[in-house]
């Protein structure tokens, strides 16, 4: 058994902003970095991350065969062969959210946690219902992931009220698909603003752009981290490192803000 | 604040689509985060009802109360429609 097992849900309110291509990378860079991973895929019903992951060719056994005994732990958990650290175990896709209870996703971790897995990630499904009650149950820690832009915010405050009420103090905060041209010229939230919005209570963990190549690479079944000559590859090999406790700067994504913000921050600082 | 804003009036002829998101954003947070449960704005109703009819008599059924946003921030506002004062004997004597 771990002693240390950190056990991060990964959720955001809103569909689509990322949620699971966050879970593959930053699992996927985590073990690159060493650690013993478990990706465990919340979303049930819906299956994505073994997609996300490339491994959908591989499962055999779901989460509901190993809840309901029909599978042992180990056998429904499929290792990746690019990387032995890293685990998924998969959702199941032809049930429901109510296949699970909160008390059976807390045993999973615990059985998790017994084999060994240093960080334990859970992709959340969207929305606030029972699918977000069992992926928070056996959390220890968050990241709530967040688009620039006012709905996903809107419900990432949402959450992290949600969160808080789980227990889940303090989250961390990924700003994906920043758009660096348009917070340059104004024309979009920047990760300043969306932290000021938030409030103090949330940690920037790190920012993701808008990049290509993240679409290419789930395309492709091989998460965008496994390359670190890449933004996104960096981007996401900082937020595993910060993980980890290491002070890493925030890349140059989007500190040039516009020349008003500028302004505005001399100004509003004498008041 | 106001310098600000009038230094962006010379420089932009709009606001930015940046800072207006902003700027809604932070509004309908502090709507969200400021809503009450229908039971306890129900419950704040009839004590409100009946704290004001001790003085008042009031039209309870056209009571409207409301969270409202106003100049950034938001207030509970009630309308309370009067059909007429009561005398000061009445009122002094709680019910
Ligand atoms: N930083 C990014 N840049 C470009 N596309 C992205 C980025 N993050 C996510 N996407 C794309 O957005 C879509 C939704 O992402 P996904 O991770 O499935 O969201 P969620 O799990 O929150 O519903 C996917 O097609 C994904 O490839
Ligand atoms: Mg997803």
């Amino acid at each position: 058994m771990s002693e240390t097992s950190r056990v991060i849900v990964v959720t955001s309110g809103k569909g689509g902003v990322g949620k699971t291509t966050t879970t593959a990378n930053v699992g996927m860079a985590l073990a690159g970095l060493g650690e013993k991973v478990a990706l465990m895929d919340a979303d049930i019903g819906l299956r994505n991350l073994d997609l996300a992951l490339g491994l959908e060719n591989r499962i055999v056994y779901d989460i509901v065969d190993v809840v309901e005994g029909r599978a042992k732990l180990r056998q429904a958990l499929i290792r990746d062969k690019r990387n032995q650290n890293l685990a998924l175990l998969p959702a199941a896709q032809t049930r429901d959210k109510s296949a699970v209870t909160p008390a059976q996703m807390k045993q999973v971790i615990t059985d998790l946690k017994e084999e060994g897995f240093t960080f334990i990630l859970i992709d959340c499904p969207a929305g606030i219902e029972q699918g977000f009650v069992n992926a928070t149950a056996g959390a220890n820690e968050a990241i709530v992931v967040t688009n620039p832009e006012m709905a996903s915010v809107r419900d990432a405050d949402r959450i992290i009220g949600l969160l808080e009420a789980q227990d889940l103090r303090d989250p961390m905060l990924i700003v994906n698909r920043l758009r660096v041209k348009m917070v340059k010229s104004m024309e979009m939230l920047g990760v300043e603003d969306v932290q000021e919005v938030l409030g103090s209570g949330v940690h920037l963990l790190g920012i993701v752009p808008d990049d290509e190549s993240i679409i290419t690479s789930a395309n492709r079944g091989e998460p965008a981290s496994l390359n670190l000559e890449s933004l996104a590859g960096q981007a996401y090999r900082n937020i595993a490192l910060r993980l980890k406790g290491e002070q890493v700067p925030f890349m140059d994504l989007e500190e040039k803000t516009g020349f008003m913000d500028k302004l505005r921050k001399i100004f509003s600082a004498r008041k | 604040m106001a310098i600000t804003s009038f230094i962006e009036r010379i420089f932009s002829k709009d606001k930015s689509a940046k800072s207006v998101a902003k700027d809604r954003l932070k509004l309908v947070l502090m709507q969200d985060r400021a809503s009450i449960p229908g039971h306890i704005l129900e419950q704040m109703r009839k004590d409100i009802l009946q704290v004001v009819s001790r003085y008042l008599e009031i039209d309870e059924s056209a009571l409207d109360l409301n969270l409202e946003k106003a100049d950034g921030s938001v207030a509970l506002t009630a309308n309370i429609p009067i059909k007429r004062v009561l005398p000061e004997t009445t009122a002094s004597t709680p019910k």
